[in-house]
């Protein structure tokens, strides 16, 4: 994998949208095509910058889903919030050949490197799941013998972004476990029943805090302050939990 | 570089003076921290000032909340894009605490419980610039928000406004802190827009 410290100034580039796909039907990963990427991290993020034709200016910042393997595209996971500016154009309105302006990559602390021997847990609430997947996927590519478990939190069964491909990844590898929490419904056809992250899921789905995990929690600031301060009472060491909180707004 | 985005601007929001570039604002109190946030007991809590020759100078939190306060209004900016205007908070200002401290450094590194670390050169904590605010909006400041009391330094990106903050050392060569280490700008203006390295 590409070194990818940020270094040297950010520059804006030019990115062609080649692809996309709906994950839920509220959430789209656009596949894009950045000229002269450097390369990423698993868990940093983007910035992206709209303009209006008045030149009117709107930024925000996003993480990025996929796995840098040297090459190829790099792609977002976009969650529509209904009264954001940014993302319902994101998700509703841009189309496959439409070009958009970032910048990155950014962030060198939520970030997972390869080179770190110690299992990982990954707890993610809603599209909280997106760098923690980038995280998956970097392990997968470099066939990482790291266990890895997922506590991912969502809505509903409807909202639950990659499950197609967190279904094979599991069946092909012994490493990996997800565990699903349902916070509104569960499957028809499971015995669980809808609850918000708790004592019993962190404790049960998670690493014993003696197994000196990295612990990184993604998602709405209530969900991760709820489940970092779990991961503390439990007994994790506070400076192997690395957090990324959303606001309330985007 | 620029490019007319197809099809964007409908939605959006609402146009205010007082917004850096590339801001937006927001009526909510988002949280940024890279970790949990720690609980403080107030009989546990100090801040100690440690000069570049390590006299250190420590209060309580008894002596600190007896210094003179200041209740201030100001805008902040979170270098995440958000915005919140016109935010209300008590504190002691940083020149009271600096005010007899024996010192020609000209950089600070601000210390958190939890490890967390920001550099701010000297003279933007002096002259009514910077406080340590233990009040927000008329209550006792959360922990999610750096309670009990947190550095504010409402001129620079909020990440510099330390949360659970309890040191301040002085020193004579700019060092970075624990986001400037991690990519972010070493100074951090948000009108000059100083979010990353290099900007």
């Amino acid at each position: 994998m590409a070194r990818a410290a940020v270094s040297g100034r950010l520059t804006w580039r030019l990115a062609t949208v080649t692809g996309s796909r709906w994950e839920t039907p509220s959430v789209r990963t656009l596949v894009l095509d950045v000229p002269d990427w450097p390369g990423h991290l698993p868990g940093q993020h983007i910035d992206l910058r709209l303009t209006a034709p008045d030149g009117y200016r709107a930024q925000r910042s996003y993480s990025i889903a996929s796995a840098w393997a040297g090459t190829g595209p790099i792609e977002l996971t976009v969650q529509r919030l209904d009264d954001g500016e940014v993302s319902p154009y994101l998700t509703d309105t841009v189309e496959v050949g439409d070009q958009l302006e970032l910048r990155g990559p950014v962030g060198g602390w939520f970030v997972w490197r390869e080179t770190e021997p110690a299992p990982v847990l990954l707890v993610a609430g809603g599209s909280g799941v997106v760098p923690l997947m980038a995280m998956i996927r970097a392990r997968g590519a470099v066939r990482g013998r790291q266990p890895f478990r997922l506590i991912y939190s969502v809505r509903t069964p409807a909202d639950v972004c990659y499950a197609e491909e967190l279904r094979r990844r599991v069946r092909d590898d012994a490493g990996l476990d997800v565990h699903l929490l349902y916070t509104r419904k569960a499957p028809e056809d499971s015995p669980a029943t809808p609850k918000r992250i708790d004592v019993a899921t962190l404790n049960t789905h998670g690493w014993p805090p003696d197994f000196g995990a990295s612990c990184f929690v993604c998602g709405p600031t209530g969900f991760v302050e709820a489940a970092a301060d779990i991961l503390v009472a439990l007994g994790h060491e506070p400076r192997r939990i690395r957090t990324e909180r959303f606001g309330g707004t985007s | 570089m620029g490019i007319i985005s197809r099809g964007f601007g409908g939605r959006r929001r609402e146009s205010v003076p007082g917004l850096p570039p590339g801001q937006y604002l927001t009526h909510d109190f988002p949280v940024l921290s890279a970790g949990p946030t720690p609980r403080i007991p107030l009989d546990r809590w100090h801040f100690t000032i440690t000069t570049e020759t390590g006299e250190q100078t420590s209060w309580t939190w008894g002596e600190f909340t007896a210094l003179p306060f200041e209740d201030v209004t100001v805008d902040i900016h979170c270098v995440t894009k958000w915005s919140k205007l016109g935010t209300t908070w008590r504190g002691v200002s940083m020149d009271t605490l600096l005010e007899d401290i024996d010192t020609t450094a000209d950089y600070t590194m601000v210390h958190s419980f939890g490890g967390y670390t920001t550099n701010v050169p000297m003279d933007d904590l002096l002259d009514g610039k910077a406080w340590i605010a233990y009040k927000f909006d008329g209550e006792d400041l959360d922990p999610e928000h750096g309670g009990p009391a947190r550095m504010l330094i409402p001129h620079l990106y909020f990440w510099k406004s330390a949360k659970w903050v309890n040191g301040l050392q002085l020193i004579n060569e700019d060092e970075p802190g624990f986001w400037e280490a991690a990519g972010y700008h070493m100074y951090g203006d948000p009108w000059l827009e100083q979010r990353y390295q290099g900007d």
